[in-house]
């Protein structure tokens, strides 16, 4: 067999985009289907052109109380006592509730899909009744007639507070006499498995170690190691949370929400209350956005005890001041990290601390950090440790590749300094350290077969990369990123319609067009359109438990839940067939064309035999149901362009390119969507995003003028190339994409950055005052 | 609460009258008195955009202006851009380019194209990125939205 190396391969546009968006192309090799890489109009987009989609907040119910959740003024303080009798008494106030109205919670660990929890912690975060840990960590709540008249209400609650010093530095909460923020908190070290004996902020240690990492380092020619710091960021989802919640008198609960994951929002209500899950009924609503920010609840169980001490629906909205304040955020973080290389730019060892923060409560993405850390190279020796460490900032969360952006910053920028050092070109380096299949990662994982190599390759063919960039104070970066994905859990059910189409119903929440990039596939096994499908996302007792969108799994696990349920179809249809014709059901395929053959020449197709199920036993229904677990990782290569204003610091980016492994692309316009929009997020994240703290602990930026998310006038085209390197645990081969595009840019901005100015940027966000500052200390 | 007034306006073409308290925004009014549940809220301070209606002729972000200031002024919603007998050009190119994922600031996008392009008809990409600024999308990196904008300037030009 032909090495990868031998491979010929050509960047070409791909069919029915734009001419930025492309696709890696191998000689002799193109997929071949007849709707999967088409482009379809999305089944949902009629509804969200013409404002009709009913998104969280839309909903109306008879009856229906506005609800305000009143919010902590302190960083860090002891709930002395809260009184809310005046609140209670304000006419049109129908509930006045704390945490004292919810059962009380014990330490147990749940699994969210994209992070753990401490239901105890979740249930503080919620309401809390012992400590606030954050400003506008939430403490009471009313319901009444109107937002306004609970707004006022809330207002007269009297909270009594002790004030406590706050920490909001990962480097000084690790410290030890820093203020504690959870008493009962102890360093858990993993994969020892030993559990600390004195309250901390840390609350996780990783630790990962393979090879000889001393001997890799004393056989390195050239060793960097380099320290960075990144800030807490936001999601920045333009739909604020929001919960509605119905708890009848007999006793069952309905959520209405938008939420990446109905069932974990099931799960997480129904814990908290302390009532069984089929007491829960969530609805999702279509969601504004999530990127993992969008998986836990916040006002979900407050909205339920409130109608259940009123009687009536409550719904809760958060503002956007409170959307900063008190949900998202991802950590901040500070790292150090060391790689060595030979003469010949081998990587032969490399090391890492990382320091996340947890926010107030443990559980930031430390682990997937430690695990991405060196994940695109091969690393043959390696140790990493990964530090877990509350501070008081709101509880972090899951943000797109939850962990790998800032690590990315790190091996990324590091690789670049060894380049230029060694005198090596990027892509070259890349090219030769790539991960292949059978490669190791430093905590033990072997690789399936993955594309890095192949978005470094494309970016070396690309029309980016080969175009010169001229002029003064202006450079090129690039930088690569991976992120694991995720299969998990997913159901869907298919009805064969009397007209020969399809009703899909699913549980995976729609945040960006997966109703298409499911049904397409669907489709692409029945071998009709992707329009004779129409898929609806139903509630939480309409279908199975199915996982949270998010993990970039959807398209992947729900995808192959919808290809089992076609399967399914096509089986009883043979059957029915085989009872028309009065022959065995073995004696009939389903074969192209969504065409039915028999013995002698017999045929029907897809439409003649959906008209004849009553006549053959009744309709036809299709079940998918899996549990995935070959998703295979994803890496994605970017190409930056920036110039640096010399007097003012301000970094614009003039061309950008994503390149990026996704197995297959179902739909290709939602996959270079979701490949722009999480370079978007990246660059932001690169060159503005960043929470602002005083001493105190309040955050100054608490909306979107202050915290500036980018505007399109702030960015280029996002030019797009997919590369297709199919997943073997995948029929068509789909690794997910939503996730990578994210990890890649703020390294890609500082490698660019240095090529312009000569400066190296070791600092999220590379914002003006910052990049000034560097310029003109560079000066000397 | 202040006493409500009645303020009359035209919403979509139609004649309409509803009841207001000073203090209500436009937004809260069009969304929680009047069903038109199509324009979004997602900062209620000015700075994302997803409120855009049309006041007048002009874009407005629904959120900075108080009911009681429709008084007599001339309004558009999402819910009016659509045609009785099919989508509206902007809406289509919306569709074409994939310029939507999560959508909820897809509304308020598409009322900004209308007021672009019923002041210019082709503008250049810069100018049409200048004009959406003020519209926050965190999902789409904005590229195709600027594509579905292009194309909705040939279909209205041509
Ligand atoms: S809701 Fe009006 S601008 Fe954001
Ligand atoms: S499509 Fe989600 S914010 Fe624009």
């Amino acid at each position: 067999m032909a090495t990868v190396e031998d491979r010929q391969f050509r960047v070409e546009p791909f069919p029915g985009g734009t001419p930025g968006n492309q696709r890696l192309v191998e000689e002799g090799r193109l997929p071949d289907y007849d709707v999967v890489g088409t482009r379809p109009i999305r089944h949902d987009g009629t509804d969200k052109v013409t404002g009709r989609a009913r998104y969280g907040a839309d909903i109306k119910l008879s009856g229906l109380l506005q609800g305000y959740v009143l919010r902590s003024p302190h960083a860090h303080a002891r709930i002395v006592s809260i009184d809310t009798s005046r609140a209670a008494e304000v006419p049109g106030v129908h509930a006045v509730c704390t945490n004292a109205d919810m059962p009380s919670a014990d330490h147990r660990a749940g699994d969210l899909g994209e992070g753990m929890v401490d239901w105890y912690h979740l249930n503080q975060n919620v309401l809390a009744n012992d400590k606030v840990l954050y400003t506008g960590h939430a403490v009471a709540a009313v319901a009444a007639d109107s937002v306004h008249i609970a707004e006022e209400a809330a207002r007269l609650i009297e909270v009594e507070y002790e004030v406590l010093p706050p920490v909001l530095d990962v480097r000084e909460a690790r410290g030890a006499d820093a203020p504690v923020l959870n008493d009962d908190v102890r360093t858990d070290r993993q994969p020892a498995g030993e559990t600390g004996d004195t309250p901390t902020n840390v609350a996780k240690h990783f630790h990962y170690e393979k090879g000889d990492v001393d001997a890799g380092f004393a056989a390195a020619e050239l060793v960097i190691e380099r320290e960075f710091t990144t800030e807490t960021v936001h999601q920045g989802y333009i739909e604020p949370h929001t919960a509605t919640a119905f708890w009848s008198p007999d006793g069952k609960i309905t959520v209405w929400t938008s939420t990446q994951g109905s069932f974990m929002i099931r799960m997480q209500v129904a814990e908290l209350l302390d009532v069984a899950i089929s007491k829960v009924k969530v609805v999702p609503m279509e969601i504004g956005g999530g990127f993992g920010g969008k998986i836990a609840v916040y006002l979900q169980p407050v909205a339920a005890v409130l109608s259940r001490l009123s009687g009536r629906p409550v719904k809760l909205n958060m503002d956007r001041s409170n959307v900063f304040d008190a949900t998202g955020p991802t950590p901040g973080s500070y790292m150090k990290v060391k790689i060595g290389v030979d003469a010949e730019g081998k990587i032969t060892a490399g090391e890492a601390e990382l320091l996340f923060e947890a926010g107030a409560f443990p559980g930031s993405p430390i682990n997937p950090g430690c695990m991405c850390v060196f994940a695109c190279y091969d690393v043959p020796n390696g140790r990493i440790d990964g530090y877990d460490i509350c501070v008081n900032k709101p509880r972090s969360n899951a943000y797109r590749a939850p962990g790998s952006t800032h690590v990315a910053l790190a091996t990324e920028t590091i690789v670049d300094e060894i380049c230029e050092a060694q005198g090596i070109c990027p892509v070259e380096f890349r090219l030769k350290n790539a991960v292949k299949e059978g490669d190791e990662r430093v905590d033990g994982v072997t690789y399936p077969p993955v594309g890095m190599w192949e978005t470094i390759k494309a970016v070396e063919l690309s029309d980016h990369w080969q175009s010169p960039l001229e002029g003064p104070n202006r450079g090129r970066g690039i930088a690569s990123g991976f992120w694991f994905n995720f299969g998990g859990n997913s159901v869907v059910a298919a009805t064969v319609n009397e007209d020969g189409t399809v009703s899909l119903i699913e549980g995976s929440t729609d945040i960006g067009g997966t109703r298409a990039s499911v049904a397409m596939q669907l489709a692409e096994i029945l071998g009709i359109a992707a329009e004779d499908v129409t898929p609806t996302v139903v509630d939480t007792d309409s279908i199975g438990h199915t996982d949270v969108t998010g993990g970039s799994r959807t398209c992947h696990a729900t995808g192959l839940a919808a290809i089992k349920a076609a399967e399914d179809i096509q089986a009883q249809l043979r059957q029915r067939a085989a009872m028309l014709w009065d022959v065995e059901s073995e004696q009939v395929e389903y074969g192209d064309g969504a065409t039915l053959t028999g013995p002698e020449g017999k045929t029907i197709s897809f439409q003649e035999i959906s008209g004849k199920l009553t006549q053959t036993g009744g309709p036809v229904v299709g079940r998918g149901s899996v549990n995935a677990d070959k998703h295979g990782g994803a890496f994605g290569t970017h190409i930056a362009d920036v110039e640096v204003d010399p007097d003012t610091g301000k970094v614009q980016v003039l061309r950008y390119t994503v390149v990026q492994d996704v197995g297959t692309a179902i739909h290709p316009s939602y996959v270079e969507g979701q490949m722009q929009g999480g370079a978007a997020q990246g660059i932001g994240w690169a060159l503005n995003e960043e929470y602002h703290y005083g001493d105190d602990g309040r955050l100054h930026n608490a909306s979107f003028l202050d915290y500036r998310i980018p505007t399109c006038y702030d960015l280029p085209d996002i030019e797009t190339i997919i590369v297709e390197v199919p997943n073997p645990g995948h029929p068509f081969g789909v690794r997910g994409v939503g996730e990578v595009p994210i990890v890649p840019p703020p390294a890609a901005m500082a490698n660019a950055i240095f090529r312009a100015t000569g400066v190296r940027m070791r600092s999220l966000p590379m914002s003006p005052p910052k990049m000034l500052h560097e310029l003109l200390a560079s000066d000397g | 609460m202040a006493k409500q007034r009645i303020v009359s306006t035209s919403i979509n073409g139609n004649p309409v009258e509803f009841l207001a308290a000073p203090r209500q925004t436009l937004l809260e009014v069009l969304r929680d008195n009047l069903d038109l549940i199509g324009t979004k809220e997602g900062c209620s301070n000015g700075n994302c955009g997803a409120c855009t209606v049309i006041f007048n002729g002009r874009p407005v972000d629904s959120c900075l202006v108080l009911a009681v200031e429709a008084e007599g002024g001339e309004l558009e919603t999402i819910e009016g851009v659509a045609l009785t007998d099919g989508l509206h050009v902007i809406q289509d190119a919306f569709l074409g380019q994939a310029a939507l994922q999560c959508g909820i600031c897809t509304p308020g996008f598409i009322m900004s194209t209308k007021a672009l392009l019923e002041e210019n008809a082709s503008p250049s990409e810069d100018e049409i990125r200048f004009h959406l600024a003020g519209n926050l999308c965190r999902c789409t990196g904005y590229d195709k939205i600027v594509r579905a904008v292009q194309q909705a300037a040939e279909g209205v030009t041509n």
